[in-house]
């Protein structure tokens, strides 16, 4: 098998297995405890971590680039309540802004 | 119930156009990179994660060995055994069809349908999943067969929407001091791991932040 199918086929069979594992082998159980009290706070701790890996990582570095100033402006428009389209719209637009002066 | 379907779908659309303009960037990447036509499609229809195919594509661009791209890829994925696990009990039918609609969980998917306090919407998953789905496979054809043909999707500022999307569907989550503590800590793993670990690994230590919030 070439390099690139090699990688194709171990990349998307290892992808299944891991979206699959808990919907496949939990199925309708509820979670232990002992899981069930950790995995509650699972989702603000992967998002906050999505959100400050999105916003300045570079290769192995910290970067501020407009993606950071895209942020910026989007956050103010979560505080302002905005709905989802205008926050991700701002974001964008600054930092396309920002790339094209 | 078919409500929900689209509420999902409709929720996720300015992502899904950020979405396609990636798809179609990995598509140009994997076509310079050597991948062929066929096997960048693959592997948008089965692997469907962004940052994983980028690497493996970026990798074999630069002459990497297959271990390196694959092992680099595989971090960058890992977080969707805590995720999976973590909305699990959401799921339902048999297990084929479990497999099946687990494939659509991708970050953007997985964030949009989070209800407050804990609780998650399997048919917002379902339709964001669905679209998101669509506008990667699709753009992926394009890019390999037509090449770059709306532009940089960096120039048009999407790599920007991304956070600003994570961020917005954060806050509603902030229900308490637990969660405010876990989302603190996640974020400063993240953060500090960045210039020691591959791509992919300061997301799984965040997750992990987890667990120390919830011992304290």
């Amino acid at each position: 098998m070439s390099t690139v199918w090699l990688c194709v086929v171990v990349v998307g069979a290892a992808s299944i297995l891991f979206k699959a594992t808990g919907p496949v082998l939990l199925g309708r159980r509820e979670l232990p405890a002992w899981l069930a009290g950790p995995v509650g706070l699972l989702a603000p701790a992967v998002l906050a971590a999505l959100v400050v890996t999105q916003s300045v990582a570079g290769d192995r570095e910290i970067v501020a680039d407009p993606r950071l100033a895209g942020l910026a402006v989007g956050a103010v428009a979560v505080a302002l309540r905005a709905p989802l389209l205008v926050v991700v719209v701002v974001a964008a637009t600054t930092a396309a802004l920002i790339r094209l002066f | 119930m078919r409500a929900r379907y689209l509420e999902g779908a409709r929720a996720i659309a300015p992502i899904g156009v950020a979405s396609f303009a990636f798809a179609l960037s990995f598509g140009v990447l994997a076509r310079t990179a050597g991948m062929g036509t066929t096997a960048p499609i693959v592997m948008s229809a089965t692997t469907f994660g962004g940052s994983a195919q980028f690497a493996v594509a970026s990798l074999l661009d630069a002459g990497g060995a297959a271990a390196a791209a694959i092992v680099a890829a595989l971090m960058l994925n890992a977080r969707y055994m805590p995720i999976g696990i973590s909305v699990a009990s959401s799921f339902e039918g048999p297990a084929w069809r479990r497999l099946l609609q687990a494939q659509l969980i991708v970050d953007e998917s997985w964030a949009v349908a989070l209800k407050r306090r804990g609780g998650f919407d399997v048919r917002v998953l379902l339709g964001a999943g669905g679209l998101l789905y669509v506008t990667w496979v699709s753009g992926t054809v394009v890019g390999v067969m037509v090449g770059d043909t709306i532009g940089d999707a960096e120039s048009l500022g999407l790599d920007a929407a991304f956070p600003a999307l994570f961020l917005a569907l954060l806050v509603p989550q902030l229900t308490g001091r637990r969660e405010l503590e876990a989302a603190i800590l996640g974020g400063a793993i993240a953060l500090a791991l960045i210039p020691f670990t591959p791509a992919g690994v300061p997301i799984v230590a965040g997750a992990a932040a987890c667990l120390v919030s919830y011992r304290r």
